[in-house]
């Protein structure tokens, strides 16, 4: 059974029949990344093209390895120094590349809809890697795939999505995807970090951490981004921290064995206390290697859809 | 030239008239106002069925020229304002060079002499501020002079409170309206569209809806203070259309007007990521639009203005927060009102030709219409019920962007005549 969309632009409207193809997928790709030869031949001949406009190390690294494991050609591609310094539109930078006969293009961009737009003006599938505040559905995927892998479900489960809710991809895929999947979500953090009317994707809203963790089976802490909101969206890291950040003692107060993600990288101590990161229960190093294999698989379904 | 029009609807809201009648005009004035007239000598048109109302003015305008002529000019946006059934048109002064000088005033006015034979009445709005910065006044007394018939930094707000008191006095001493975009800056630097749940679930930077509403509740106490004549221009929002309901009650010289994306549309338009559906003010919700239609019926909002935008196609061909703001309505205003507003019942024939033709012109003290014998013939002829698709390929305007590609309408502007000029759609 082929995936519904020619694209990976969200996890917003996607199935949960096409979800759960996805993490199912990702499982036989994991098996393959504990081989000692750990690539296979699927893309063979087929071109991906990764395009950065915006910076990232882990998830370029990862959608790179992946494309590399699955035999596919890879070609690179950072905004830094490229023909976007120099004023050219994303458009005619895409339909450059592909002119170049590229099948794929991986994009990250600061700009919500990006992905959206390009796979109007192009023919190649389009990978959503990161779309300014609104998706970023590989990261959605392999959060659930990581869930599910250590809990054996996601069914059932609530799921508490800590931080800036305002401004992250990651959280609004997890919402899209765990709502779909028929996990709980709550979302928490300062009301300065929520978004207007939240409440409607369907997600519990807590400002008080103290308050939900007694019934959490899994946190999702995300990234502060100290240099761009400190003082603006909260009066300092110092109080965030008290506030917000979760630590062993805060975990230990709620009683109950918790799995901590963490879409990475961390601020240690701020939004996650060094002890929590390392802990026993903490998935974050899982959630790195299985983002390889989730993007294996998703690079897999879309490449054999056509 | 003798033109003579046949049993046409005049609906003209001053006199209260509304009769079918034939109209001889001669020379670009009216002749005869009559019925079952027959002259040989005159080219007939028969017009049973289509409204022949004053003249339309669209009182918020960007021609674009000087500085943007690759976007629009002055003759191709007066071209598509004839088509769309206006007569006249305010025009925005964020040119480049701005209008801030009494030089550009003459500039603006010559070419619009010659476009169309000086067909549509172009009347420029000067700037409030030197070069729109916000932090010097204009030369306002000079450009009331040249012809400026309003002051607006529009595109821009008057952000400072003091720079706008000092403007709604000095302005008043030349009995011309402020025109402000109301937006406060800190609140929306990097948004794109309205906040709102559909943001929430696009991670597009927002703009609240306060931040429209602050600017015109202050400037509602400014115009109260000074006594100033104040025009909010595109107002978008239920909370800004109150603020106007109260001021008006309080016998404050308060006007506003309304777009029709804004009585049309709402932010679920940008779900889409359409560059087209990206405007300021953005695209509201559901009950602002209802807002919208209440502040139309009851009087409150006083004109329909399109804020026509051009920009080039390759300018809105980018992902959706590089996109410049703004989308053309000229050719599509009079479909959409009536479509959305007359057809729904929301306003008469009569209401709707007061908020594109009596109202803007009182607002902006030109002379209003006279549709009587002797006069010259200052007229747009509409058919209510013509039924049409948008196909913006079709436009006389230089841009396409439009969100309305596609759409089917009801009712749309067949002709206009003025100056002795005659314009066929």
């Amino acid at each position: 059974m082929p995936l519904r969309s020619k694209h990976l632009l969200g996890l917003d409207g996607m199935s949960r029949e096409d979800i759960q193809l996805i993490l199912d997928t990702a499982v036989s790709f994991r098996e393959v990344l504990e081989r000692p030869i750990k690539k296979v031949p699927p893309l063979t001949g087929k071109t991906v093209a990764n395009m950065f406009f915006e910076n990232s190390t882990r998830t370029r690294l990862s959608f790179e390895l992946a494309e590399r494991r699955l035999s596919a050609d890879v070609l690179g591609f950072q905004a830094t120094g490229s023909s976007v310094s120099k004023g050219e539109t994303l458009k005619d930078t895409a339909r450059n590349i592909e002119a170049m006969k590229v099948d794929m293009v991986v994009m990250r961009h600061s700009a919500a809809g990006a992905p959206h737009y390009l796979a109007q003006v192009i023919d190649a599938n389009v990978i959503n890697a990161g779309d300014g505040g609104h998706e970023h559905p590989t990261q959605g995927l392999l959060d659930m795939y990581t869930i599910r892998e250590k809990l054996g479900r996601l069914e059932g489960l609530h799921v508490c999505i800590v931080g800036d809710i305002a401004h992250s991809r990651v959280a609004r895929s997890n919402i899209f995807g765990l709502r779909t999947m028929g996990a709980r979500v709550s979302v928490c953090g300062p009301a300065t970090m929520m978004p207007r009317e939240i409440e409607k994707m369907g997600v519990e809203v807590h400002h008080h951490i103290d308050d939900v963790l007694p019934t959490v089976d899994v946190l999702n802490v995300l990234r502060i981004q100290l240099e761009r909101d400190a003082g603006r969206l909260f009066p300092s890291i110092r109080e965030y921290h008290n506030t917000y950040g979760i630590t062993r003692q805060r975990l230990e107060k709620a009683g109950r064995t918790i799995t901590i993600l963490h879409p990475g990288p961390i601020n240690r101590d701020v939004e996650i206390s060094a002890d929590v990161a390392d802990g026993e229960h903490s998935v974050i190093l899982q959630q790195v290697l299985n983002g390889v294999a989730v993007r294996m698989a998703v690079l897999y379904l879309l490449s054999t859809r056509n | 030239m003798q033109l003579l029009l046949k049993n046409g609807r005049l609906i003209d809201p001053l006199t209260r008239r509304d009769e079918e009648v034939d109209m001889h005009i001669v020379d670009g004035v009216i002749s005869r106002i009559t019925r079952g007239l027959t002259l040989p000598s005159a080219q007939v048109i028969d017009l049973k069925g289509k409204v022949f109302a004053p003249g339309l003015m669209d009182m918020h305008v960007h021609l674009r020229e000087p500085g943007f002529e690759y976007k629009e000019t002055i003759l191709t946006g007066v071209t598509a304002a004839a088509a769309g059934g206006f007569t006249a048109v305010c025009c925005m002064p964020n040119t480049n060079p701005p209008i801030d000088d009494e030089s550009v005033i003459r500039f603006i006015q010559a070419r619009a002499k010659t476009a169309l034979n000086g067909l549509v009445d172009v009347y420029p709005a000067g700037t409030v501020t030197k070069e729109r910065k916000g932090e010097h006044l204009a030369p306002l007394a000079e450009l009331a002079a040249a012809g400026a018939v309003a002051f607006t930094d529009d595109g821009d707000p008057v952000h400072d409170p003091e720079i706008m008191r000092r403007a709604l006095e000095y302005a008043a001493m030349y009995g011309h309206p402020v025109i402000q975009h109301a937006q406060d800056i800190p609140m929306t630097r990097g948004g794109s569209m309205n906040e709102g749940y559909v943001s929430t679930l696009l991670g597009i930077p927002p703009m609240p809806p306060a931040a429209e509403e602050i600017v015109v509740a202050r400037d509602i106490l400014l115009a109260g203070y000074t006594g100033g004549e104040y025009h909010v221009a595109h107002l978008s929002t239920a909370g800004a259309a109150e603020l106007v309901r109260q001021a008006q009650a309080r016998g404050i010289n308060v006007t506003c007007e309304v777009t029709p994306h804004h009585f049309t549309l709402t932010d679920e338009a940008v779900r889409s990521f359409d560059t087209n559906t990206k405007m300021n003010p953005p695209l509201r919700t559901r009950d602002d639009v209802e807002a919208m239609k209440r502040g139309l019926k009851d009087g409150t909002i006083a004109v329909i203005a399109s804020d026509h935008a051009p920009h080039s196609f390759d300018e809105k061909q980018v992902e959706y927060q590089s996109a410049p703001f703004g989308i053309i309505g000229l050719e599509t205003t009079v479909g959409l009102v009536l479509t959305e507003l007359v057809a729904t019942g929301v306003l008469t024939l009569s209401q709707m030709i007061e908020k594109l033709s009596s109202n803007p012109r009182r607002i902006l003290h030109l002379p209003p219409i006279n549709i009587a014998e002797g006069q010259k013939a200052n007229l747009t002829i509409f058919d209510p019920a013509l039924q049409w698709v948008v196909d913006p390929s079709s436009f006389r305007s230089m841009s396409r962007n439009t969100p309305f590609g596609g759409k089917t309408l009801t009712g749309k502007a067949i002709g206009v005549i003025n100056n002795g000029e005659v314009f066929w759609a």
